[in-house]
């Protein structure tokens, strides 16, 4: 069994919480006492029937205001898989959150009201998936049964969003007609619509290949922690990490970045013993030929593939706090396991992310914006395109002050 | 050599992936911050994190000392787990004492004797004393509406709040765990793993855990319809009858409000089988201290508990 990530989004109110309610229902996820809980609540607030979005919503202001305002998640396993949901608030005042949760997903579900169609969160939240590279998306068309399970409604937002999509970058997209409500196409396929051929949402969710998303060629250890114990095993000297691309194996010659210094891979340790290969997302010890000095911060990769050692950053940063980003400001950027501080040098556009527009205009991003951004850190990072490897070249921006993070960038091929 | 067998090749099963996913929050949490500590309470799943820290720096040591808010109304067998298991491992075992605390006169007992809500003032004070920055703990997401929302590291302002509408956000595996003066971490490094990951775990792993854990044989009585212990620090009304049944313990917090459940359950891969099966949520079966309100555990946490 395997582990699946997915996150979910949509407008208020086209019944996110009740087809994760329905997920989480259907597969046995949810305990008797949370029902009876949520029937209670359901019957104190006078509704017709038990409002199956209410497992979902957490925290209290989230039940008094009756919307989702923080990523949340939720577990759930099937005999197939197990699944990690990032369920994000569909607003655009949250598209910070959204982005969250898809920085981890595997998968994305995006859902629309089949009455409305794509309205301009659609467009929004595909974008941003876009943006992080979320290797599979799924547009679920929800009510089907208040449009009459008609075909044609499905076909045209199919088309509509497909042409879309079109400027967007996508691998593998899934449209997929459903009923949150009544149960149609989410766990069993649905006998109100014939005319779909698919599979429901679980199947494609349990079946979804993703072992070949993550990155196998290009061999990236960010050295996280070094293990020198004092113990009497005095010349123990390993370096502690995970491996987030390429396949690491004894033997390998490599090379320790920013140093450039070649060695070689004497063993590859865990708690459990010596393994023959290492690959993403696996955390191991690894033992060098050579006595290197090599620090938390540094990268073990191969010599015929290197990231880019470099302190000019180009990315589309997605803005997360209320003070805006601006260009001369001074923040503290953290890439893999390295911190280092960073000169922001331009504001170079601002996405207007429901149209795809670029104003050139902007000079600064406020709170939600994503915009491209160009900075110089103070010390060189080892990067990658995002698009190469969402583990290199994504990083987050932190104000040195309040210590909050209050950004996230993904790094552009240049 | 380790093999991975459930998964495709370049695949991590379920565990594998949770148990990377803990060890690497682990290392950075002693990469970055300068005074951590572990809370170890010798229940399953602090267990399952110790557990998880020793594997993060073998062959070296742990390098953080293990912290308990002993209650005062723990269960026998679990404080001499906990003795014996740090003993085994050479850690340094630091106890803040709720009984200690009251006996000072620093805080004052509740309502009913519950030592719940007190456990806050308690652990906020051991980790000002030691200075710890940074406190891990097992909590996981899957427990409760509350913790479904919280970060992998959680940040505490000086008076040790938690702010649910004020979190950092948290991307990629990007931890932000940076703090100022007076300010601290929590850090859950299982937030992803349920209570049947913790148990196949257990089991995979063969890590021993308190004997209570298992079916054994007990004196028992019925209290707002769960099955209580009789115990050195709860004793039965006239109007509940003791009888002897069958049970384990799916949670082992305060000897007072948690309640066993019947089960025949006495090795882990029965445990696996029973909680797989099970419709009710580990805390809904067997907490008292939850079942007070909807936000129960929210409130709770927002003050400082864990
Ligand atoms: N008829 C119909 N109503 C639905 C369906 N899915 C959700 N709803 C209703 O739409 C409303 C909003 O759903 P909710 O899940 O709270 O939306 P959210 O804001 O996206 O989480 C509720 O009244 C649901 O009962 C569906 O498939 N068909």
């Amino acid at each position: 069994m395997d582990i699946l990530r997915f996150a979910t989004a949509g407008s208020v109110d086209d019944g996110k919480s009740t087809l994760i309610g329905r997920l989480l229902f259907d597969s046995k996820a949810v305990f008797t006492d949370q029902l009876e809980s949520v029937e209670r609540t359901s019957q104190l607030r006078g509704d017709l029937y038990t409002d199956l979005a209410l497992l979902t919503d957490g925290l209290r202001a989230e039940r008094e205001q009756g919307i989702t305002i923080d990523v949340a998640y939720r577990y759930f396993a099937t005999p197939r898989r197990k699944f990690i949901i990032a369920d994000t608030p569909g607003h655009i005042q949250y598209t910070r959150n959204m982005v969250t949760g898809a920085s981890t997903a595997d998968l994305a579900v995006v859902l629309v009201d089949a009455r409305k169609g794509l309205v301009e969160q659609s467009r929004r939240h595909a974008t941003i998936v876009s943006l992080l590279r979320v290797p599979h998306i799924v547009l679920a068309i929800n009510k089907m049964d208040l449009v009459d399970w008609s075909e044609e409604v499905f076909e045209s937002i199919r088309t509509e969003f497909l042409e879309f999509a079109t400027r967007l970058d996508f691998t593998d997209v899934t449209v997929i007609p459903l009923s949150a409500l009544a149960g149609d196409n989410v766990v069993r396929r649905s006998s109100n619509m014939p005319w779909y051929e698919g599979a429901s949402l679980l199947h494609h969710l349990e079946n979804v290949y993703i072992a070949s998303d993550r990155n196998l060629t290009d061999v990236r250890f960010p050295v996280q922690y070094v293990i020198r114990p004092q113990n009497g095993r005095g010349d123990y000297r390993a370096f502690a990490g995970q491996v987030v691309g390429g396949v690491l194996k004894p033997g390998d010659e490599v090379v320790v970045l920013p140093s450039g210094l070649p060695t070689r891979i004497r063993a590859i340790d865990t708690a459990d013993g010596e393994v023959l290969e290492a690959y993403p997302p696996m955390s191991v010890t690894i033992r060098l030929d050579d006595e290197l000095d090599v620090s938390r911060g540094d990268m073990i990769c191969r010599q015929h593939n290197q990231p880019t050692v470099t302190q000019d950053i180009d990315a589309m940063v997605c803005w997360m706090d209320e003070s805006e980003l601006r260009a001369g400001q001074k923040y503290a950027i953290k890439h893999t396991t390295r911190t280092v501080r960073a000169l922001i040098n331009e504001v170079q556009y601002e996405l207007d992310i429901n149209s795809l527009h670029r104003s050139q205009s902007a000079d600064s991003l406020g709170l939600n914006a994503i915009g491209r951004v160009r900075m110089r850190t103070t010390q060189p990072l080892l990067v990658d395109a995002y698009r190469r490897n969402r583990n290199t070249g994504g990083f987050i921006i932190i104000d040195e002050v309040t210590n909050r993070t209050v950004g996230a960038g993904v790094i552009t091929d240049n | 050599m380790t093999e991975f067998h459930d998964a495709p090749r370049y695949g991590l099963s379920q565990l594998d992936y949770l148990e990377s996913e803990a060890i690497f929050i682990i290392r950075e949490v002693a990469a970055e911050n300068e005074h951590p500590a572990m809370l170890f309470s010798g229940g399953k799943d602090s267990i399952v994190m110790l557990h998880l820290a020793v594997k993060a720096f073998a062959p070296g040591p742990v390098p953080f000392p293990v912290v308990h808010i002993d209650t005062g109304h723990n269960f026998a067998e679990v404080l001499e787990f906990r003795d014996r298991r740090v003993a085994e491992l050479g850690i340094r075992l630091v106890v803040g004492s709720v009984q200690e605390a009251i006996d000072s006169g620093r805080i004052r007992e509740g309502v009913g004797g519950s030592r719940n809500r007190i456990q806050t003032p308690v652990l906020l004070h051991t980790a000002e004393v030691n200075g710890f920055t940074a406190l891990m703990g097992g909590a996981r997401r899957d427990e409760e509406k509350s913790r479904a929302k919280e970060r992998v590291f959680s940040f505490r302002d000086e008076f040790g709040q938690w702010d649910p509408k004020d979190q950092r956000p948290e991307l990629w595996s990007l931890f932000n765990a940076r703090i100022n003066q007076g300010e601290s971490m929590r850090v859950f490094p299982i937030s992803n793993w349920t209570e049947l990951d913790v148990w196949q775990y257990i089991a995979r792993e063969k890590i021993e855990v308190p004997s209570i854990y298992y079916a054994h044989v007990r004196n028992v009585f019925l209290r707002n319809s769960m099955l209580f212990a009789v115990d050195r620090h709860l004793q039965p009304r006239s109007d509940e009858p003791v009888f002897t049944a069958k049970v384990r313990y799916r949670t082992v917090g305060d000897a007072t409000l948690t309640a066993a459940v019947e089960s025949e359950a006495d090795t882990p891969e029965k445990v696996v089988m029973e909680v797989a099966g099970s419709r009710v949520t580990e805390r809904g079966a067997t907490r008292g201290d939850d079942r007070v309100s909807e936000a129960a555990m929210e409130d709770r946490k927002k003050e400082g508990y864990f």
